[in-house]
């Protein structure tokens, strides 16, 4: 397969891109607290707040991947630490269905990752992106825009993106605290 | 009296089941036939290309296609209809999100090619031939369609209108969509002319349905007698319904069988494989990881299950060829 390692005709090295998906109460605050705290770590994260990490549509990592990514972090609160209870028990079971629905269609698991991290684990965020961006160094990029591309260059003519729903609005309400 | 609506049909990657419904309007496809002039229909009827070729552009009032598009004589085709048509309809699962056939997108077209042609037990092919797009034979030339790399939905190659739903669309709805036709009734384009509603919204077994689903482990509807008046998620059978459009009135579970999801999502759901994984995963019973992982290993292929229709309409559309 065509592997892209610069961006674009730019010339730029490659970085891998990473979409985290934390919830407010644990490792958004874990990851503020590794801000304050101004630990370095590799910054090629961007992270989304959401209020519990049960409130993860498997779309958000679905629709992540297909605009791009090159991985998908969710964080949330340890178990038994939920703020609403059992948020993360869902998480967790859809973490692990969705885990098997990507490998089956030739994604990596290492480009998934669930972590707990607590409101006090500043220096666990940064070392799960920094592992979590060193693996995906090696994986090299995934770029389903491109293979999409690519794909359909087979067609007479190439169809403009297929008119969806646009959950990005979903999205922006999740993640409104 | 030439100016009746002119009504076009045609079928791409389907197993002719959509066909078979338009025949089970039964007597009213006498009134359709009345009410409509119908120029092109390859199953039922002699038109040829050429004729449609030699048609008008935007002639024919509309064209209802079934079956997803799999080779470049299916793109060709829906490519010249939608010219001559003023409205162009993905009538069934296959031309609305990719159907059965997309089951395929799982898989490369070479490793396709080569189980059919080579591996498959009842073949045998020791020249290893395989289909070619040009053959040339005592001068003359044998031609056939190239195969696509990938299952596409209609409205993946060319603008769709409207879509009915279904594996197979219901005749009541397109004895609905008819009528909407002829009276120019129509919804906003790109509606999808079933009832905007999840399926267990109008399942018979609605009020069995439990607040929070407990499930310890997955039963396959053919391993279980299931009970025929109990919510089968509550009996921890994989039923479609929550994250399905309704509209069939539930004809599989009065069948005591689970809604497989062939009418795809409600407008609200982007990826109704990723909405139904959402909800049956976060109802089961496990807290463990173990346990977790344990529960879950009982659906066995969750692509087929959750995707059964609709992997080429889902965002991640096909596999990628190696890991990646």
């Amino acid at each position: 397969m065509h592997r892209k390692e610069e961006s674009g005709e730019t010339g730029v090295p490659w970085r891998p891109r990473i979409v985290a998906f934390f919830c407010n109460w644990c490792t958004y605050t874990a990851a503020d607290l590794a801000g304050v705290s101004r630990m370095k770590y590799a910054p090629n994260t961007r992270i989304i707040r959401v209020m519990c990490s049960g409130r993860i549509d498997p779309q958000f990592v679905l629709d992540a991947f297909t605009e791009g990514a090159d991985g998908v972090l969710i964080g949330g609160c340890h178990p038994g630490d939920c703020h609403y209870s059992e948020g993360n028990y869902k998480a967790l079971r859809r973490y692990h269905l969705l885990r098997r629905v990507l490998t089956g269609m030739g994604i990596d698991e290492r480009r998934f990752r669930l972590e707990w991290i607590s409101a006090s684990e500043g220096d666990k965020v940064k070392q799960v992106i920094n592992e979590m961006v060193e693996q995906l160094q090696q994986l090299g990029p995934l770029d389903l825009p491109t293979e999409r591309m690519r794909l359909d260059s087979e067609l007479e003519e190439m169809r403009p993106r297929r008119s969806v729903i646009d959950i990005s609005e979903e999205l922006k309400e999740a993640a409104h605290v | 009296m030439s100016e009746k609506p002119k009504i076009g049909l045609y079928w791409c990657a389907s197993c002719g089941g959509c066909e078979e419904s338009v025949v089970d309007l039964a007597e009213d496809i006498l009134g359709v036939v009345e009410a409509v002039d119908i120029v092109f229909w390859p199953v039922a009827m002699d038109f040829k290309r050429a004729d449609v070729e030699a048609m008008e552009d935007g002639s024919i009032t509309a064209t209802l296609i079934n079956g997803a598009v799999r080779t470049s004589e299916q793109e060709e085709m829906v490519r010249l209809l939608r010219r001559k048509s003023a409205v162009v309809i993905a009538y069934g699962s296959c031309a609305h999100l990719g159907g059965i056939p997309g089951l395929a997108n799982q898989f490369d077209r070479e490793q396709i090619l080569r189980y059919v042609y080579e591996e498959a037990p009842t073949v045998s092919n020791e020249a290893g031939t395989r289909p070619s797009t040009e053959h040339r034979f005592n001068g003359d030339r044998a031609t056939l369609p190239s195969f696509h790399h990938a299952v596409r939905a209609l409205d993946q190659v060319i603008d769709v209108d409207y879509y009915i739903p279904g594996c197979a669309p219901t005749p009541k709805l397109l004895k609905q969509a008819v009528e909407a036709l002829l009276t120019g009734a129509l919804p906003p384009k790109g509606s999808v002319i079933a009832p905007d509603i999840a399926l267990c919204e109008e399942c018979p077994r609605k009020d069995s349905k439990p607040e929070d689903l407990h499930i310890e482990r997955f039963h396959r509807p053919h391993a279980v007698m299931a009970d025929p008046d109990t919510c089968l998620l509550a009996q921890g059978i994989v039923c479609m319904g929550p994250a399905t459009r309704g509209g069939c009135e539930a004809l599989c579970i009065k069948g005591n069988m689970p809604c497989t999801g062939c009418f795809g999502p409600t407008s609200r759901v982007r990826d109704q494989g990723a909405k139904i994984l959402s909800s049956v995963a976060a109802s089961i019973d496990a807290e463990e990881e173990a346990d977790i992982i344990a529960t879950l290993e009982t659906i066995p292929d969750p692509i087929g299950t959750f995707y059964r229709y609709g992997l080429p309409g889902s965002f991640l559309r096909k596999s990628l060829s190696q890991s990646s």
